[in-house]
């Protein structure tokens, strides 16, 4: 039988919701790792009981948090994460040096193949990866060292790594994104790195051909097609048809072109969904209204789904990481908010409604299609 | 027995409740204790002090016998209340919001 496990990382612990596939009735169950931030949870695409779990907080620091049987029992495995070498420095919010220091890990992507192979997205930015299922990790150094690392400069969050794309196509080819360094691309399995930020067009960086120094918030791909990649931006929704060699804007009518989340529906590659939110320094959806938009055409013509959302007095954001959509035959589509609700659509996105109401701010969504 | 008094997070990392007991050997000091702990409870490495420099986290004090002893050098002599055990080594979470 078939269902939908969705993995919840908030500010206060990890949630874990499991429902069958009418995805009707739901099963909570936590806090997991109370009083922790879990940035992001995964589950292994090759494995779907081993999961993965970044757990930190401002006084410990770090931890890895692994489980083996589908979030009911969990062990901690390596904590580490040492920077390849003599770090160096990036840029700090004054354009001054500021040496590489590692805070915490920002997303969990576990391989497509192997369930002990995952890779982790760290602030500051650098990519680690451990091949024996959390026990050790390793800095792939070809990131930050590829040339530009140290004109890197943090976003408002901090200098985190927040996107990881398995291409499961061209075996070696991984897509990543810094905020706010832009978005990167290997082609040999993580050796080196070139940037991939053609096209992008960000207020602030004169230089239109500028190699670094965007903003990205999150990039999405179909895996039928993964030479297509869809980006959130700072502002502007933007696509690449050719791997991120170039990229094009398809903010079309969206209300405003600020946002957070970007994902692809599971069965229609050209189906998008963004959730777009009303400015910089107004981190909530366009006129209290939260509106998820959705393109059936790649970008460019967008429509709201507003049904079972709240379309009055909303003021809350949909974060990076805070949306995923499952794989059953009706696409699940889910989000979460820094208000504590998960939203869960089960039609594509025609009709919402909340999992659950009052969780702490929501970091991270993850679906995982059981079987 | 060297007693240790952890705050409430690490404790329940380290599955541990109440005070934790550990014998040092030799010359009882932050860093002897700290060693001493990590051995025992391999979770609590990186929690308390960075994996690399062996610094103390920022947010983490360190008290007993009621003073504060978070800038001592990591390889003083703790107090012979510690020592002898009649005293616990306190490890203080900073009571930040959040």
């Amino acid at each position: 039988m078939s269902g939908v496990r969705v993995l919840v990382g908030t500010r206060k612990g990890a949630f874990v919701l499991t429902s069958d596939g009418k995805r009707k009735h739901w099963d909570v169950s936590g806090p997991h790792f109370a009083g922790w931030e879990i940035y992001h949870l995964k589950g292994s695409p090759a494995d779907q009981n081993r999961l993965y779990a970044s757990q930190s907080s401002g006084w410990f620091g770090q931890i890895i948090q692994r489980s083996n049987d589908g979030g009911k029992t969990w062990e901690t495995v390596d904590n580490r994460f040492v920077y390849d070498g003599v770090p160096g420095t990036h840029q700090w919010y004054d354009g001054t040096p500021h040496p590489w220091e590692f805070k915490r890990v920002w997303h969990l992507e576990p391989s497509l193949t192997d369930p002990d192979t995952v890779y982790a997205g760290v602030e500051d930015a650098a990519l680690f990866r451990s091949t024996d299922g959390g026990a050790s990790w390793h800095e792939l150094p070809g990131l930050r060292g590829h040339g530009s690392g140290s004109s890197w400069q943090p976003g408002a969050g901090g200098l985190g790594l927040h996107t990881i794309l398995l291409d499961p196509k061209h075996s070696g080819r991984m897509f990543i994104a810094i905020s706010a360094a832009g978005a990167f691309r290997t082609d040999d399995g993580g050796g080196t790195w070139r940037p991939i930020n053609r096209g992008l067009k960000s207020e602030g960086i004169p230089n239109p051909a500028a190699e670094v120094g965007h903003c990205v918030h999150r990039i999405a791909m179909h895996r039928s097609r993964p030479d297509v990649l869809f980006m959130q931006k700072h502002w502007d929704v933007m696509r690449s048809d050719d791997a991120g060699e170039s990229w094009h804007e398809v903010s079309g009518n969206l209300p405003t072109d600020f946002g957070f989340v970007i994902d692809v529906h599971a069965h229609e590659p050209d189906t998008i969904y963004v959730v777009p939110i009303k400015s910089d320094s107004e981190h909530y959806p366009p006129d209290g209204k939260l509106r998820v938009y959705r393109s059936r055409s790649g970008g460019d013509e967008w429509e709201a789904l507003t049904n079972g959302l709240p379309q009055r007095d909303c003021y809350v954001n949909v974060l990076r990481d805070a949306m995923s959509v499952d794989a059953l035959d009706s696409c699940g589509i889910y989000f979460g908010t820094t208000g504590g609700q998960v939203y869960a659509s089960a039609d594509s996105g025609e009709s919402w409604s909340p999992i659950v109401r009052d969780l702490p701010a929501v970091l991270s969504v993850e679906a995982q299609t059981l079987q | 027995m060297i007693r240790v008094v952890l705050p409430a997070h690490l404790r329940t990392l380290a599955r541990v409740n109440g005070e934790v007991e550990l014998d040092v050997a030799g010359r009882v000091s932050q860093r002897a204790i700290l060693d001493a702990l990590e051995r025992q409870y391999p979770v609590l490495r990186g929690t308390i002090r960075d994996h690399v420099t062996l610094k103390r986290r920022p947010f983490l004090r360190f008290f007993a016998c009621e003073e504060d002893l978070s800038h001592d050098p990591p390889d003083a002599p703790l107090p012979e209340r510690v020592a002898a055990g009649a005293e616990p080594f306190l490890i203080v979470g900073a009571m930040a919001g959040g």
